[in-house]
């Protein structure tokens, strides 16, 4: 079964892993323009990248956990899935930069004075070097400890995400909470000794 | 009142020929001063326009956590609730305290029409065509006692036709307070219809609060309890989180709730390029109920 699921992965090319991590957003932003969103289309166009992005993340930090309790190898995978992460968290502060604010005061002022908003700035900012450092050659000229080091910010990036969506949410926050509790089984999960370790 | 399951269908107690038109009611309004001459002009990019929002958007874009925080969760599960019988049970400080049934309640009110802005909390607003009649009137056909100074509301309360409460989402059953002087004024308004038809469950069914000037989360929905008492009610926001919603919550542009500004919103309605447009001192109602706060620090009874 593991070895028929690690085959698999092995089979598609990675552009077709790219292109599918994009067909949620080219259909969110086709509903959008063809009015498929609702009565607030910016509104639901935010939340959807913004949760889209969070997903992308959980998937990241499921990587790790997979490999070392199931066996299951989606390595291949993971520079897009982080890669599809930031590319929806990006579009997510896009919109509200510029179909949801679009004026620097409101956004200035909104910086300043609400936190969940300055938690959501910080954990784009997170992001962004991971980003950057995510081909081959970053790999190379930094060394794959400093990489890999460089790349612990992924859990700081997950833990401002969900502070984000926790504080945004009016009432008890049931969503947010039901990922908080995902992330934490998956972070969790790595403090655990390998299967093999065990067996 | 004792209780008495009408058989009526809710047709019958809302007949067509009380409804007016939106033009006889937009006279008759203008002639009381209750909608301000502002509100003649199209008040291009401001929150004044009195363009209708369509029943297609005022009825799938709602808060009404008893369905599900989702906007979209009213439309979908509302549909299930039972509006007909109900009763709504009046008492506290009141002459004629009882349980009176919906049909009791509008025998003998005009419905009239009100076009009313709509301001959510959340800085987004709509204008809603509601159909409905005065509060006042429902409090003085039961009789206000002089020791009366709040008016609090309860919603209903029935986790297996609203599936939100199942949730801890809130401290069910949602209710909500008015100052007496609030509950009387012109403005409040029960609603019980929406476009001349009546109000879709999901926008409260059968019969709601509307207070045009304060945020959406006060215009409590689907009523079965008012009890007039002497004492400031709990209301749900207020008690879920103090700092972030008043007893009094009146639109105010100038006072922030402490997660966004309150100082735009966006109507409903404007597609993916909508601009903001600003929001008005008691969303454009200062002229009519402004006065009931003189000498009142608005920043502090936010």
């Amino acid at each position: 079964m593991v070895q028929a699921i690690n085959a698999a992965v092995r089979l598609p090319p990675l552009w077709l892993v790219y292109a599918a991590g994009l067909l949620p957003a080219a259909w969110v932003w086709h509903l959008g323009l063809t009015g498929g969103l609702g009565p607030e289309p910016i509104r639901a166009l935010e939340r959807e990248l913004g949760l889209t992005g969070l997903q992308f993340l959980v998937a990241v930090l499921a990587v790790t956990p997979l490999r070392r309790h199931t066996g299951i190898n989606l390595m291949r995978f993971r520079r897009a899935l982080g890669l599809l992460c930031f590319f929806y968290v990006a579009q997510h502060l896009g919109v509200w930069l510029f179909l949801d604010l679009a004026d620097p005061r409101l956004i200035a002022a909104d910086i300043t004075k609400r936190p969940y908003v300055l938690v959501g700035l910080l954990g784009f900012l997170v992001l962004l070097p991971l980003a950057l450092t995510s081909t081959d050659r970053a790999v190379r000229r930094l060394g794959a400890e400093r990489w890999r080091q460089l790349h612990r910010l992924t859990y700081g990036a997950a833990l401002l995400g969900l502070a984000h969506f926790a504080m945004l949410v009016k009432g008890f926050p049931v969503e947010p909470l039901a990922y908080a509790v995902l992330v934490a089984a998956l972070l969790g999960l790595r403090a655990l000794p390998p299967r093999r370790a065990r067996t | 009142m004792p209780s008495r399951h009408s058989k009526l269908a809710w047709s019958d107690v809302t007949p067509k020929h009380v409804w007016m038109t939106r033009r006889q009611i937009l006279a008759a309004a203008g002639a009381a001063a209750l909608v301000s001459p502002r509100d003649g002009r199209a008040g291009e990019g401001t929150g004044a326009s009195l363009e209708p929002n369509t029943l297609e958007e005022i009825s799938s874009y709602n808060n009404f956590y008893e369905f599900g925080t989702d906007k979209s969760d009213p439309a979908r599960y509302a549909a299930a609730l039972t509006t007909d019988p109900w009763a709504i049970e009046i008492g506290g400080l009141v002459e004629r305290p009882g349980t009176y049934d919906l049909a009791d309640i509008l025998k003998g009110k005009a419905i009239e029409e009100r076009i009313y802005r709509f301001r959510c909390v959340e800085a987004w607003s709509m204008v809603v065509p509601w159909n409905g009649f005065e509060l006042r009137a429902l409090l003085e056909q039961v009789g206000v006692r002089p020791s009366a100074r709040y008016v609090a509301f309860q919603t209903l309360f029935r986790p297996e036709e609203m599936p939100g409460q199942r949730l801890p989402i809130l401290d069910w059953p949602y209710v909500e307070g008015l100052r007496l002087d609030e509950a009387m004024h012109p403005l409040t308004l029960l609603a019980t219809g929406i476009y001349g038809e009546t109000i879709p469950n999901q926008n409260g069914a059968p019969i709601r609060l509307v207070v045009p000037w304060k945020y959406g989360f006060k215009s409590i929905k689907s009523i079965v309890r008012i009890t007039l008492t002497e004492a400031e009610p709990p209301c749900t926001w207020n008690r879920q989180n103090p700092r972030e919603y008043g007893f009094y919550s009146n639109v105010n542009p100038a006072v922030d709730h402490p997660r966004w500004s309150q100082a735009t919103e966006r109507r409903i309605g404007g597609g993916l390029f909508a601009p903001r447009i600003p929001t008005l001192p008691f969303n454009g109602y200062a002229e009519e109920v402004a006065s009931l706060y003189a000498g009142m620090d608005l920043t502090k009874f936010y």
